[in-house]
């Protein structure tokens, strides 16, 4: 089945079946492979994109409930003033160590700084809980977030 | 020591790589940049390109899997090249044991393994270049030194750039390495400087690094369902409803063999794109066979310990003295039986590689952390020559130990030449976890003796693993020197063993992840009965002995009292005695990956039983040099915060003879809200320098169940923390 898609400013057609999670649609059909695979369940948040500017698990969204919501993914974060703080203050505090879950946590840190430039301990915790770091780098992307937010650590 | 420095040619490094096509350029888009950058470059090694404009590309050889691999090992050698770290560039070697040696990631060992060898890599490389100033210049090299990129004449002042110098090193001899003399470590510049993660930038803008993001042209998508009974046989399966539906290329059964880590009996569907091959395989209604292992479980096994327990032990590990005897003739006698399940790796990144079979030679592009053996099981499983098969590293989404083992290598190769076209295998979640080789459970029947001095007068571990009579189960083992082991007169190690059919393997700080867990809160109950401050008594068993036991075998009891002393000043263990009612201080040591660590856990515990960790802090004494110290404290603090995981949520259970738990939500990792904050000291003592990927650990998790009961009073014995059991 066709669907149009906004993704990233660009409408892009791509021809799944509906049931096919946009995850796969991005990563697969299209070749955008920033959302990563970890879970399939929206349990673990690897493939967080904003969907209207909220944070979503691509992996657990049928493609045919995408509609002409406009899709963010992290290949388009620098193109986002908020989006490239956050990932500045990543790069400077080399938040990462493998690295797999960190474009899930950027663009939740991303939309939790979107609509609340000066988060809590509180706020950030809520709003990173989906996010999971195997490696358990959260030390740092919680002082990343404070720090992209102009908050100390 | 061996070190291969075989003065490979550019051209024969490119031969190397591009073996059966090469990579796609979209997986190598941000290396396009860089490739404009080094044009012209000359190899030095096959480790160090310098291009004309003086940028030095060095070579990555180890499988980066989150310990930052690749930026401290090429740290080594751009120190002793003597260049700016802004001007160095890094690449990711292909599995080459032609050009390079150990390339792989476990046992904390690339530190240790590397430094030395590394370092003069770089060090023959900068000798080379000025051999070549020297020759121009009709001086002698030793006229000459160097300066970031530089060969300086020292009385002239003359200077010659790496970029200009670098082409004419080509007709020189490369010098022996071991003559070249090494810089004083005060002179460093790198190492033991903070510097990012190479790939930093391409993280967090989400480029394609992982095996998972590999593309390869004309590739399909495939998935392999396993039986849930580890090894069990196709009984059937319907194919046919598999092939009808849409994108669906093929689907067909592997035999497999009967080799928990080799290639395994299953099916495969290939399709146009993965969530096709999900729907395929969603229909297949696979039937599997009886196996032998089907009736095993995790309740079976904790029955059958017990009964081990009670009857004479199978081997005896290490007997000193007469335990029987100081047991008898103790003031207090503490029994205690302890327990730990069965564990999951869950790498972020589920198991994946993409494999493309042509004219018959194999290239493999895999996120494994041990590629060398990956290549020979393709091998011998496919009946090639090791020398057609081609691996390349990706960046590998996690490893934890369980890219140590290449099962999905083999399966995406055998995957790929049935399927005669370029093909990505990517396992589920639930494949993930249902196929690990897992931390293997295991059993510890303690009695310990402590006598009317406080000291320990004697202690029995009978260990129930799993295995076959003297022999375990890999990573199921307990050495005969395991603390306290030659601390005491009277120390008895016996273990007995039971058969499974459940794969096991290494786990982040194999045995030390759950050994530390026992030994360390025996301690605690030892400290508990004689009446002592528990880091009190640690200190006291470490003694005054500074090396004790053999001499190739010592343990260092005095680097163990430095950083338990540090630890004791960091948390403020004095000060315990104003905590609130409900939260403890808990203390914990343990040597293991030649690094010494002790940690102290802040842990509250609420009246409906809610374990909060409040606070870690870390003494560690890895030598006399922190290579990274940026990536350092990373490794020290999620090595700490993952312990936590281990310690209050995770469990893997069998049950008729298959995994039960297949995602975060019956087997959870730790999430934000609930990781503390970790304090890390380094204690620097002149040691050569070891690794940090795994011993940061284990003490974490009897800190937090020492702390536990000094917050309760209540003796965590069994993992996870079962907290109905800490209700007010």
């Amino acid at each position: 089945m066709a669907f149009k898609l906004n993704v990233n400013g660009k409408v892009r057609e791509v021809d799944v079946d509906p049931d096919t999670p946009l995850l796969w649609v991005l990563r697969d059909s299209l070749g955008i492979t920033g959302p990563k695979f970890g879970c399939g369940v929206g349990a673990c948040g690897a493939c967080t994109v904003h969907v209207d500017g909220q944070a979503r698990r691509s992996c657990t969204l049928p493609v045919s409930r995408v509609g002409d919501a406009r899709i963010t993914t992290i290949d388009a974060m620098a193109a986002d003033p908020i989006g490239k703080r956050v990932q500045a203050a990543w790069m400077e505090l080399d938040v990462a160590q493998c690295g797999y879950c960190q474009p899930g946590q950027i663009m939740s840190a991303t939309a939790l700084l979107t609509k609340t430039p000066k988060p809590t301990d509180a706020d950030i915790d809520a709003a990173m809980n989906g996010n999971l770091c195997r490696c358990a780098t959260y030390t740092r992307i919680r002082a990343a977030i404070k720090q992209a937010s102009g908050q100390k650590a | 020591m061996t070190l291969h420095l075989t003065g490979a040619s550019r051209r024969d490094l490119l031969k190397a790589s591009v073996v059966g096509g090469g990579l796609v350029l979209s997986f190598r888009i941000a290396a396009k940049a860089e490739a404009a950058e080094t044009a012209g470059a000359q190899a030095l090694n096959a480790y160090v390109r310098v291009a004309p404009n003086g940028i030095v590309t060095i070579m990555a050889k180890n499988p980066e899997i989150g310990q930052g691999v690749k930026t401290s090992l090429p740290m080594m050698i751009a120190e002793e090249l003597d260049v700016a770290w802004e001007n160095v560039r890094i690449e990711q070697a292909d599995n080459d044991p032609k050009l390079y040696s150990r390339q792989f990631a476990g046992g904390s060992l690339a530190t240790p393994m590397n430094y030395e060898d590394l370092r003069r890599v770089g060090a023959v490389a900068r000798a080379m270049l000025v051999n070549a100033a020297a020759q121009a210049w009709n001086c002698a090299s030793g006229d000459c030194k160097t300066a970031e990129g530089q060969v300086i004449h020292v009385a002239t002042g003359r200077k010659a750039s790496y970029g200009a110098l670098a082409g004419q090193c080509a007709g020189l001899a490369t010098p022996d390495p071991k003559t070249i003399p090494l810089k004083d470590p005060k002179a460093y510049k790198i190492i033991g400087h903070p510097k990012a993660q190479y790939d930093v930038a391409r993280i967090v803008k989400g480029e394609p690094l992982f095996g998972i993001d590999v593309r390869v042209p004309g590739m399909l998508y495939a998935t392999f369902e396993k039986a849930p009974v580890f090894g069990a046989k196709v009984a059937s399966a319907d194919l046919d409803a598999a092939r009808a539906v849409k994108g669906v290329r093929k689907a067909f059964v592997v035999d497999g063999g009967t080799d928990l880590s080799g290639l395994l009996p299953g099916v495969a569907v290939v399709a146009d794109t993965w969530w096709a091959a999900r729907k395929g395989r969603n229909v297949l209604k696979t039937q599997w066979a009886d196996h032998p292992t089907g009736k095993q479980s995790t309740a079976g096994f904790d029955r059958r310990a017990a009964e081990l327990a009670a009857g004479s032990p199978m081997t005896t590990l290490r007997n000193d003295g007469d335990v029987a005897a100081a047991l008898k003739g103790s003031a207090h006698v503490v029994e205690a039986a302890y327990a730990y399940p069965f564990l999951a790796h869950t790498p972020l990144e589920p198991q994946n590689t993409t494999a493309h079979f042509k004219d018959g030679k194999l290239e493999i592009w895999a996120p494994s952390q041990n590629p060398e053996p990956g290549r020979q099981l393709v091998a011998k499983t496919l009946g090639m020559k090791p020398d057609d098969i081609t691996v390349h590293m990706t960046r590998c989404g996690g490893g934890f130990g369980r890219r140590l083992s290449n099962d999905y290598m083999v399966e995406a190769a055998w995957i790929a030449r049935e399927t005669g076209a370029p093909v990505k295998l990517l396992w589920t979640r639930e494949d993930d976890m249902r196929h690990d080789f897992y931390r293997p459970a295991g059993y510890h029947y303690l009695k310990g003796g402590v006598d009317a001095a406080g000291n320990v007068s004697a202690w029995h571990d009978h260990f129930v693993t799993f295995g076959e009579g003297a022999q375990v189960a890999s990573s199921a083992g307990m050495g005969g020197n395991e603390f306290p082991s030659r601390f005491l007169a009277n120390f008895r190690a016996d273990q007995s063993t039971m058969p499974a059919g459940v794969p096991m393997g290494p786990l982040r700080a194999p045995g030390s992840n759950a050994l530390a867990f026992v030994n360390q809160s025996f301690i605690d109950e030892l400290a508990h009965a004689a009446g002592a401050d528990p880091l009190a008594f640690r200190m006291k068993l470490l003694g005054d002995t500074p090396l004790v036991g053999d001499k190739s075998s010592a343990y260092n009891a005095a680097r163990m009292k430095g950083v338990l002393a540090a630890v004791e000043k960091m948390s403020g263990w004095k000060d315990r005695g104003k905590l609130p009612k409900g939260a403890g201080l808990g203390v914990a040591f343990h040597y293991s990956h030649m690094g010494y660590f002790a940690e102290v856990v802040k842990a509250s515990v609420d009246a409906a039983g809610a374990v909060k960790v409040h606070k870690v802090w870390i003494a560690a004494d890895v030598g006399r040099q922190i290579v990274n110290p940026l990536g350092a404290i990373n490794q020290v603090q999620g090595a700490a915060i993952e312990g936590l995981s281990h310690a209050l949520y995770q469990k893997i259970t069998i049950e008729n003879g298959a995994t039960r738990q297949g995602n975060f939500g019956d087997y959870p990792l730790i999430r934000m809200k609930d990781s503390p904050p970790v304090e890390v000291k380094f204690v620097i003592t002149d040691y050569p320098p070891t690794g940090l990927g795994e011993p940061a650990l284990p003490p974490v998790i009897p800190a937090l169940t020492n702390a536990i009961f000094a917050a309760t009073g209540k003796r965590i014995r069994s993992l996870p923390i079962d907290t109905s059991q800490l209700k007010a």
